[in-house]
C-alpha cells in the first residue's frame, strides 16, 4: 500500500505542472499592456519600458514561466494589491473557511446521498423509492444559490431559527456552538445537488449488487435482511460509489464559490470573486493554483481508500 | 427516428420534461411580439411593485423594470447562451476526441494528458480563471463555460471513437484509398454522433445553469442586460424585504434546468444501447458499396478473387 501512495503522489507531479503551464497560459491571454495600465494613458515609452524591466515583462515568456513557478514553490505567490498583503496569506486564511464549509457539505451529502440510494434500492418501485426520486429530481435541478436564498427567507427571516449569513456572531460569537448555528444553512445548501447524484449512483449501484448471486445464497441462509443490505450488498456496492464521491467532491467546491456568496462566508471562492471584479489578478491567479493543487492530492486519497477497499485494484 | 421518439414518449417523466420545456420555448420565441413593456425601461416610481398588480403581471424590480418582460426577455438570453456554449462545447470537444481516438499513438498521448490535466481543475477554478483573464461579460462567461466543458466531451468521444477505429469497415475505407479526412466525417462521425447527441443533452442543462451561475456572481450579463442569472443576483440584495425578485428568476432556472435534465435523461436512455431500448443501431459503415450484377456465387476456395477492378 506504502508503495501504490508513492506511486500515486510521484503521478501528481506531472499534472500539479500541467496546472500550473494552463493557469500561467490563462493569464497570459489577458488583453493590453499592464505597464501601460499602472502608468495611465499618459505615460511616456520610456518609463512603460522601464515598469516593464522591473516587472520582468521583456523576458519571454518561457523565462517568465519558470520565475514564477520558481516563486511559487518558495512560497512567494507576490503580494495583492487590492487587500496588500501577500497573497498565500489570505489564500490559507480563507481556505480554512471553504474547507470547514466544504468539508462538512461534502460528509452531509455522503451520508445522505449513500442512505437514501440504499433505502431507495432497497425498496425498489415502493412509496419510499418514489418520494425519494421525487426529491432527488428536485434536488438536482434547483440551482443552489436559489435554495440558499430560499432556505434564509424561510429558516432566517420567517422563522428566525439561524442566522442570516457569516461564519461567526459578530457579538459574542466565535465558539463551536456558534460557528455550527452558522454553518447549517450553507451546508444544507451546498450538499443538495451532490446529495441528489450520490443517491442516484448509489441506488444504481445497489440494484446492481442485490440481482448478483451471493445476495440470494445470503438470503437464502436466513441473514437478517437489514444485514445483507448495509453489510453484504453496500460493501460491494461501495467500490462504484466511491468513485462518484470523488467526483462529487470537485463540485461541492466548485459550488462553494455560489454559497459562499449567498451566505456571506468568508471562503476563498468569495475571494476569488471579489479577486476578479477587482481586477486583482495575482490573488485569482494564486488561488486558482492553490486550490487546485489541494484538489489533485484530494483525488489521490480518493484513489487509495478505492484501492483499500476493491482488492482487483492493483497496488 | 420514429422508433426513437416513441422510446423517447414511452417515458412519462421525459414527456412532461418536453412539454414544459416546449411550452418555455414557445413563450420564449413569442416574446418580441407579445405586448409587453420595454424590459429595460425604468420608472423609479413604480419600484418593487407587488406581482398581479395592474400593467404588471409580475410586478416591477428595484429599478420599476417589468419583471414579467425581464423574465421572458432574461430566458431568451439564458437559453440561448446555455445551448450556444453546449454546441461550441460539443463541436470542439468531440473533435479532439475523434482526432485522438482515431489517430492513437503519440497523438492520442498527447492530447489526452492535456485533457487529463484540465480534468484535474475543479471546473469552477478554471472557469473563475478564464473569466478573470477576459473580463467579466456574458461574451467570456459563454467562453468559459464553453472551454470548461471541453475537455468532457473530449475524454467521452475518444472513448468510442478509439473502440470504433479498428472496426473493419474503418479498415475497408482505409483500403479503398479514403484519406484520413474523408474516413473520420464520412464513416466515423456518423458513428459517434449519437454519443455526442447523448452527451449534449445531458450536459445542457449543466451549462444553461453554470452560465446563470456566472451571471448571478456578477461575472456575466453585465447590466442593464438582463439574464436569469443576473436577475437573481439583483434581486438577493432585496431578498429580504421584497422576495419575489428573486423568487421569479429562480423559479424559472429551475423549471428549464429540470425539464432538459428530464428530457436529456429520457433522451439517453432511448439511445444508449447499453441500456438495452436499442433505438441506436450498431456501428455500420457509411458507404455503401455499389454492387453491378447479382452477388457471385461461393466456392470451394478460401479466397477466391473475381475479375478484379477499380
Amino acid at each position: 500500500m506504502g508503495g501504490y501512495i508513492a506511486k500515486r503522489l510521484i503521478s501528481a507531479i506531472p499534472v500539479l505542472l500541467g496546472i500550473t503551464i494552463i493557469v500561467f497560459l490563462i493569464m497570459s491571454l489577458i488583453p493590453g499592456d499592464p505597464a501601460t495600465a499602472i502608468l495611465g494613458s499618459y505615460a511616456t515609452p520610456e518609463n512603460v519600458e522601464k515598469l516593464n524591466r522591473d516587472l520582468g515583462l521583456d523576458k519571454p515568456m518561457v523565462q517568465r514561466y519558470f520565475i514564477w513557478l520558481g516563486n511559487m514553490l518558495t512560497g512567494d505567490f507576490g503580494r495583492s494589491f487590492s487587500l496588500n498583503r501577500p497573497v498565500l496569506d489570505e489564500i490559507v486564511e480563507r481556505f480554512g473557511a471553504t474547507l470547514v464549509l466544504a468539508g462538512t457539505s461534502f460528509v452531509l451529502c455522503s451520508l445522505l446521498g449513500i442512505l437514501a440510494g440504499v433505502v431507495s434500492a432497497a425498496r425498489q418501485y415502493g412509496a419510499a423509492d418514489k418520494l425519494i426520486t421525487l426529491v432527488v429530481l428536485i434536488g438536482i435541478s434547483v440551482p443552489s444559490f436559489f435554495l440558499g436564498m430560499m432556505m434564509i427567507l424561510l429558516f432566517a427571516v420567517e422563522l428566525r431559527w439561524l442566522p442570516v449569513s457569516g461564519m461567526y456572531a459578530i457579538y459574542g460569537g466565535g465558539d463551536l456552538p456558534d460557528l455550527l448555528r452558522h454553518l447549517i444553512m450553507p451546508a444544507l445548501a451546498l450538499a443538495a445537488v451532490a446529495t441528489g447524484v450520490i443517491a442516484r449512483l448509489s441506488r444504481a449501484a445497489m440494484l446492481e449488487v442485490l440481482r448478483q448471486d451471493y445476495i440470494r445464497t445470503a438470503r437464502a441462509k436466513g441473514v437478517r435482511e437489514s444485514r445483507v443490505i448495509w453489510g453484504h450488498a453496500l460493501r460491494a456496492a461501495m467500490v462504484s460509489i466511491i468513485p462518484v464521491l470523488g467526483i462529487q467532491a470537485g463540485f461541492v467546491l466548485s459550488g462553494a464559490v455560489y454559497i459562499e456568496i449567498v451566505f456571506q462566508w468568508p471562503g476563498v471562492g468569495r475571494m476569488l470573486v471579489d479577486a476578479i471584479l477587482k481586477r486583482d489578478l495575482l490573488l485569482v491567479q494564486g488561488g486558482v493554483v492553490f486550490v487546485a493543487a489541494c484538489y489533485v492530492f484530494f483525488n489521490i486519497a480518493v484513489d487509495v481508500a478505492q484501492a483499500m477497499l476493491d482488492p482487483r485494484i492493483k497496488t | 427516428m420514429r422508433v426513437f421518439a416513441a422510446l423517447l414518449f414511452r417515458n412519462r417523466l421525459a414527456a412532461f420534461g418536453a412539454v414544459v420545456l416546449g411550452l418555455i420555448l414557445i413563450l420564449v420565441l413569442l416574446t418580441p411580439l407579445l405586448p409587453l413593456p420595454d424590459p429595460d425601461q425604468t420608472s423609479t416610481g413604480d419600484r418593487f411593485l407587488r406581482p398581479l398588480s395592474p400593467g404588471h403581471l409580475l410586478g416591477t424590480d428595484h429599478l420599476g423594470r417589468d419583471l414579467l418582460a425581464r423574465l421572458l426577455h432574461g430566458t431568451r438570453l439564458s437559453l440561448a447562451v446555455g445551448a450556444a456554449a453546449a454546441l461550441i462545447a460539443a463541436t470542439i470537444g468531440s473533435s479532439i476526441g475523434i482526432v485522438a481516438g482515431y489517430f492513437g499513438g503519440r497523438i492520442d498521448n498527447v492530447i489526452m494528458r492535456f485533457v487529463d490535466m484540465l480534468m484535474a481543475f475543479p471546473y469552477i477554478l478554471l472557469a473563475l480563471a478564464i473569466v478573470a483573464a477576459l473580463g467579466p461579460g456574458l461574451m467570456n462567461a459563454l467562453i468559459a463555460v464553453a472551454a470548461v466543458n471541453v475537455p468532457f466531451f473530449a475524454r467521452n468521444i475518444r472513448g468510442i471513437a478509439v473502440g470504433l477505429a479498428g472496426r473493419e469497415f474503418i479498415d475497408a475505407a482505409r483500403l479503398s484509398g479514403m484519406g484520413h479526412g474523408r474516413i473520420i466525417l464520412t464513416e466515423l462521425l456518423p458513428n459517434v454522433l449519437p454519443v455526442i447527441v447523448i452527451a449534449m443533452s445531458t450536459t445542457v442543462g449543466w451549462m444553461i445553469l453554470e452560465t446563470a451561475g456566472l451571471s448571478f456572481l456578477g461575472l456575466g450579463s453585465q447590466p442593464p442586460q438582463a439574464d436569469l442569472g443576473s436577475m437573481l443576483g439583483e434581486g438577493r440584495s432585496a431578498l429580504i424585504s421584497h422576495p419575489h425578485t428573486s423568487v421569479v428568476p429562480g423559479v424559472m432556472i429551475f423549471l428549464i434546468v429540470m425539464s432538459v435534465n428530464l428530457l436529456g435523461d429520457g433522451v439517453r436512455d432511448a439511445l444508449d444501447p447499453r441500456l438495452r431500448s436499442g433505438a441506436l443501431s450498431r456501428p455500420q459503415a457509411m458507404t455503401r458499396v455499389a454492387r453491378t450484377g447479382a452477388v457471385p456465387a461461393a466456392t470451394e476456395d478460401l479466397l477466391a478473387i473475381q475479375e478484379l477492378e477499380t
